[in-house]
């Protein structure tokens, strides 16, 4: 293992440090553990709260802010916050309409922000969540515990704290979360996997000339394993899957060509170049486009493609001011 | 249990890596030693207490799934044995029983799914059947530790659909489940005690 660290048991903590010192004007840490909340705390809207394993920067920590998320909790590397520490955040930003827990649908997140707003609703705390699963790598049948939230989740954080910020109701930003998670498709490729620092080796091995197919972003493996073909080649593999999921045929969309970390812009932008191309062909419009590392997975070498099916109010809501460190509108 | 959870930290997290996300022997060991620590100056508190912290503190430091699940196991256990400064055997077995119980009700899941229950469910059916034999206490719990790894050898031949090994799906056979076998490793430690 090779990395620019110290000790391995001091990664998390010192990068939320590192993170702190850098954007002190935005965002602070609770003392009583890596909870991340926005400098502004504002009242009368609904306060909007994530949270999940490290090594996915800069999600949650990066889109705290105005706009976004009023609270990002922060686990070990790929492990799920404690619900302890879970409801400190809730605590910390509620404020007078209650508070909207926006996990990604991973057995730990979900049973930790289930005890968490378990012990919030003792304090009187209105709690509600949704659970984004937008990974079509994972079939959603009885067989598995259902979909995983990967990248897609960047944006429906970013559609759920703009409806937050205009004063609407705890049900109304829950239902509007819920439109943008029923509306929004990714899936992930990986050639390279990551290393956890306390773990000192990789999660899995590829040949040189493997590619690890619905990849999670956990370093978990993928859905299956075949030999690396050309960038055009893969990505039209993931849009296939997507565009079968969902009928996206004469709709807008927002795509999102995602880096796992160690993946260069270079090869982001190659790739979106094919992807914008591919989706034009098939006569869907491109309403905006996102292309960079939103969510990672360390330094693991592969990218994400998410669809998100515009209608007319998740567009304003696409559009509305952001002030985040990593989301900026 | 500590000590155990430190030596194992690697074998589970390998277990871990072949079909999951390669964390469950770190968090246990990390989980495990809080427990030390808050617990060591507990001196004559009643056993209820002692696993009622050492349920907090699991839920709070070993975190993921695990940390819900242990912790939701040693809380119940600590409620059968509130005010108690002392465990009989039947004791115990009522302890794996709501053990059981919380952790199918916080995890949503049943015998058969690949987890932890495969191991803990029939170790709680052998121990009750050597307890109802008449056996002695050693004799009982090492009938269910033989119960719990015959549960983790069964782990190897099904699919997992619950967890995070759920999204490999068929692949997740012929793998052990991590969860099944640090309580296997547990349990162990508590034949051993006696």
């Amino acid at each position: 293992m090779k990395k620019f660290i110290n000790k391995v048991e001091n990664v998390e903590n010192e990068m939320i440090q590192g993170l702190i010192k850098a954007h002190s004007d935005k965002i602070r840490k609770l003392e009583c553990g890596n909870v991340l909340v926005r400098n502004n705390k504002k009242e009368g809207k609904v306060a909007i709260i994530t949270g999940g394993g490290s090594g996915h920067e800069p999600s949650f920590g990066g889109y705290v802010g105005t706009g976004m998320l009023d609270a990002a909790v922060a686990g070990a590397i790929y492990t799920s916050p404690a619900a302890d520490i879970i409801y400190e955040g809730i605590k910390a930003v509620s404020a007078d309409k209650g508070v909207l827990m926006i996990p990604m649908n991973d057995t730990g997140d979900i049973m930790n922000f289930e005890m968490a707003a378990e012990m919030a609703d003792m304090d009187g705390i209105s709690t509600a969540m949704v659970v984004t699963n937008d990974d079509v790598a994972v079939d959603n049948s009885l067989y598995t515990v259902g979909r995983r939230g990967v990248a897609g989740t960047v944006l429906v954080h970013k559609i759920a704290g703009a409806m937050a910020e205009t004063g609407a109701s705890l049900e109304e930003v829950k239902a509007v979360a819920q439109k943008a998670i029923d509306n929004v498709r990714t899936m992930g490729v990986a050639i390279n996997p990551s290393t956890i620092p306390s773990a000192g080796k990789p999660g899995f091995e590829l040949a040189d000339n493997e590619m690890e197919v619905g990849i999670g972003i956990h370093g978990e493996p993928g859905v299956y394993r075949d030999t690396l073909k050309s960038a055009d080649e893969i990505a039209d593999v993931l849009l296939d899957k997507i565009l079968s999921d969902i009928d996206y045929s004469n709709s807008e969309v927002a795509v999102m060509v995602n880096g796992s970390g160690g993946t260069p812009l270079m090869e982001l932008y190659l790739i979106n170049n094919h992807v914008y191309d591919a989706l034009t062909e098939k006569g869907i419009k491109i309403y905006k486009t996102l292309v960079g590392n939103y969510m990672t997975s360390i330094e693991q070498e592969g990218f994400s493609v998410t669809l998100l099916k515009l209608d007319e109010q998740l567009k304003t809501l696409l559009d509305a001011p952001a002030d985040t460190i990593a989301y900026k509108a | 249990m500590i000590r155990c959870m430190e030596q194992e930290k690697e074998f589970l997290t390998d277990l871990d890596n072949a079909i999951a996300d390669g964390d469950h022997g770190i968090n246990m060991a990390r989980g495990f030693c809080a427990v030390e620590q808050k617990i060591a100056d507990f001196g004559s508190k009643d056993i209820g207490t002692v696993l009622k912290t050492a349920g907090m503190t699991l839920v709070s430091a070993v975190g993921g799934s695990a940390g819900p699940l242990y912790g939701t196991a040693f809380m119940k256990s600590g409620m059968i044995m509130n005010g108690k400064n002392e465990m009989n055997i039947s004791d115990f077995i009522e302890c794996i029983k709501v053990s059981v119980e919380g952790i199918m009700q916080r995890g949503k899941a049943v015998r058969g799914e690949k987890t932890m229950l495969d191991a803990m469910i029939p170790s709680l059916e052998a121990m009750e059947k050597a307890f109802s034999d008449g056996l002695s206490d050693k004799e009982i719990i090492e009938h269910g530790v033989e119960a719990a790894k015959n549960g983790v050898e069964f782990t190897k031949t099904i699919a997992a659909t619950k967890g995070r090994a759920s999204y490999i799906g068929e692949r997740s056979i012929g793998h052990q489940d991590p969860g099944a076998t640090s309580y296997t490793f547990l349990l162990d430690v508590v034949a051993n005690a006696l």
